[in-house]
């Protein structure tokens, strides 16, 4: 039985894929075939046939080791002595930690908000033309793929050759500064703009994403509204910002708080890019460099908890503000 | 009359609108555009700055498309937009390396990656549905805490479970293989789909439930014969979004899974941050790594966008 663990070739690794799929086919399809007796059975029995299953998988995995992180971030690298709040003075109070936190803070706030700006500018300029379509599907694209990817891809227009007759430049960014005459840069090295450079990577994903959104909002914006403020006298620039913003500002505030949670616990692009050296740490890799690569779990779980608590002012943003655009309505 | 739908405020729905009324409608659009083409639109600016943005958010990956076409000395000797100014080649050894060479092997990945992502989108997906049937239509005690709780779940960051997750695994002795990164990707998925779910399942009319249940149908039936049918398009949505998450995942991959069952995510990472120098290998291998959710994206497009905006506007 050992190839349902440890699978050869191929054909075995789907071979136990489909094993796995049965299993919980043959599970589930018990389960719902008992409670399906119409002969009486409590209401909460059939409720525990349909929920029982996925509610103890979020017990098990996501209540459960969120409580024991919790708790391990108030003990030593080893997890065996009692040292109450020092992990977390260590990550706000070390100068390391410290930078740490201030890159992230520099994700949070920029990622976001450019990412809202230019998807938002797109949109508008787009709307309506005779290309929107292939338009809005060209910056959506970055979506679809995985961060490693789109980390590989601006790696490469980053990539620094050095400075000498007979090399050429092999990334566009460079090529494009010896073009206009300036000496090629490290882009990835050079703190802190490095940092910057890797934000860029987060905006050209995450553009696509308030694009469309916002793009949606703001062809529900009612049609006897912008008639009414054209007859007004309201065009261009006047009408973007008295009308369109207006209109689709919960939409805004909910593209900037997905974008900011996603932002803060993306760990994919910094590791890709620069494994956080040259200044570019950021909490959710320094998480995982201090869990799997330093073994300290203490201070792990503390960064856990950290990336956690960092995520709760967003959401109660996000609530205020939609609290408050329901009031107005 | 008992099948109207309720009037959904959901974004899908707008584009629908726009289609289904009548002629006047359909001029006044004629109009719109008139004025369009007339007014902002037509300024060099504004068709300037839109031109920029689609360049910025195109040519990096263009580049790194044709690099990974290119020989190995043409990439290391000049940049890839010269192939547009003449005598270039082309060839698939790149590729070759990438997926079967003896250091890469990406095509085990390649494997790994499908196996990985068919039941870590199947199993949640069906998870939650069932969930979010009970949460909507059957009334026990409980409920709306529950539901609660598992909506606030969803801000739960991953990394606040691996470590404990994790060691849960290596005392099971199933460490490093695939039951545990499913397992993963199935209780870290099921959040959303729940709540996404629970929101599809919330705007089918409730007379449609009323009158099986009047018929002497149970839950069960209910679900499998009403619903059910009712859902594809949103299940249809939320199974891309899932397929994609799990296809680009790299936290979860490379957390729980040993080196023989990593998924392709992990693997091109790995190979950037062993070779990052080769760009002839990584330029193919990334491409490799992005071509199924590319292929995902163009042909269900309208899905995609459709779940993505259903779980953001109403999230």
């Amino acid at each position: 039985m050992t190839w349902l663990l440890e699978p050869g070739s191929a054909v075995e690794k789907f071979a136990v894929m489909l094993v796995a799929v049965a299993v919980f086919v043959v599970v589930m399809g018990v389960i719902l075939f008992a409670v399906d007796r119409p002969k009486r059975v409590p209401a909460w029995v059939v409720a525990l046939g349909f929920v029982g299953v996925p509610l103890a998988f979020l017990a098990y995995g996501l209540v459960r080791p969120g409580l024991i992180t919790l708790w391990q971030s108030f003990f030593d690298r080893t997890g065996s002595e009692f040292i109450g709040f020092d992990n977390y003075l260590r990550a706000f109070t070390e100068g390391q930690f410290q930078k740490v936190l201030l890159v992230t803070a520099a994700w949070v706030i920029l990622a976001p908000l450019l990412s809202t700006i230019i998807g938002l500018a797109y949109a508008v300029l787009v709307d309506r033309t005779r290309f929107e379509k292939l338009a809005k599907a060209l910056v959506f694209v970055p979506m679809a793929i995985s961060m490693v990817g789109a980390s590989i891809i601006w790696k490469f227009v980053y990539e620094f050759r050095p400075d000498q007759p007979g090399v050429n430049q092999i990334g566009l960014l460079n090529q494009l500064l010896v073009w206009l005459g300036i000496p090629p840069q490290q882009f990835l090295i050079g703190q802190p703009w490095n940092s910057g450079f890797l934000i860029v990577v987060m905006i050209w994903i995450q553009t696509g994403f308030a694009m469309t959104v916002l793009s949606a909002a703001i062809k529900a914006i009612p049609d006897d509204i912008t008639e009414a403020a054209r007859l007004d006298g309201l065009h261009g620039f006047g009408m973007f910002r008295y009308i369109t913003v207006p209109s689709i500002r919960p939409a805004l505030v909910v593209v900037l708080t997905t974008i900011a949670m996603g932002t803060l616990k993306a760990f994919d692009i910094v590791r890709t890019m620069t494994g956080g050296q040259f200044g570019t740490q950021v909490v959710a890799n320094e998480f995982y460099t201090q869990a799997f690569r330093q073994g300290n779990q203490g201070l792990a779980a503390a960064l856990a908890v950290v990336l956690f608590v960092l995520v709760i002012p967003i959401i109660a943003y996000n609530v205020r503000q939609m609290r408050k655009s329901e009031e107005i309505r | 009359m008992t099948t109207t739908p309720t009037p959904g405020q959901s974004v899908a729905g707008t584009a629908v609108d726009d289609d289904a009324r009548g002629a006047p409608r359909k001029l006044s659009r004629l109009e719109k555009r008139a004025i369009a083409t007339k007014g902002r639109l037509s300024s060099p600016w504004a068709s300037g700055v839109a031109i920029v943005i689609a360049l910025l958010w195109t040519i990096p990956s263009i580049g790194l498309f044709v690099t990974s076409f290119r020989p190995e000395s043409d990439i290391r000797r000049s940049g890839w937009w010269t192939v547009f100014t003449g005598n270039a080649e082309f060839t698939m050894d790149n590729y070759n390396e990438a997926l079967y060479g003896n250091s890469n092997d990406l095509s085990t990945f390649f494997v790994n990656s499908f196996v990985i992502t068919i039941p870590g989108v199947l199993i949640p997906i069906t998870l939650a549905l069932l969930a979010a049937y009970a949460f909507a239509w059957i009334k026990f005690p409980g409920r709306n805490f529950l539901f609660v709780a598992v909506f606030s779940l969803q801000v739960v960051p991953l990394q606040v479970a691996l470590v404990p997750l994790l060691s849960d695994y290596v005392d099971a002795g199933v460490n490093g293989t695939f039951w545990t990164v499913w397992l993963s990707h199935s209780i870290f998925a099921l959040p959303l789909a729940i709540f996404l779910l629970h929101n599809f399942m919330k705007d089918i009319p409730p007379s449609l439930v009323e009158a099986a249940r009047v018929d002497g149908a149970g839950h069960v039936k209910i679900f499998f014969r009403v619903l059910f049918p009712l859902l594809v398009p949103a299940i249809a949505s939320f199974g891309i979004f899932q397929f994609l998450w799990v296809w680009n995942d790299l936290l979860v991959g490379l957390t729980f899974t040993d080196t023989p069952y990593r998924p392709l995510t992990v693997a091109v990472a790995e190979m950037a941050g062993s070779r990052g120098g080769d760009w002839h290998i990584l330029t193919a291998g990334a491409f490799i790594s992005m071509i199924v959710p590319l292929i995902v994206f163009i042909a269900l497009q309208r899905y995609f966008v459709r779940g993505m905006l259903a779980g953001a506007v109403k999230g």
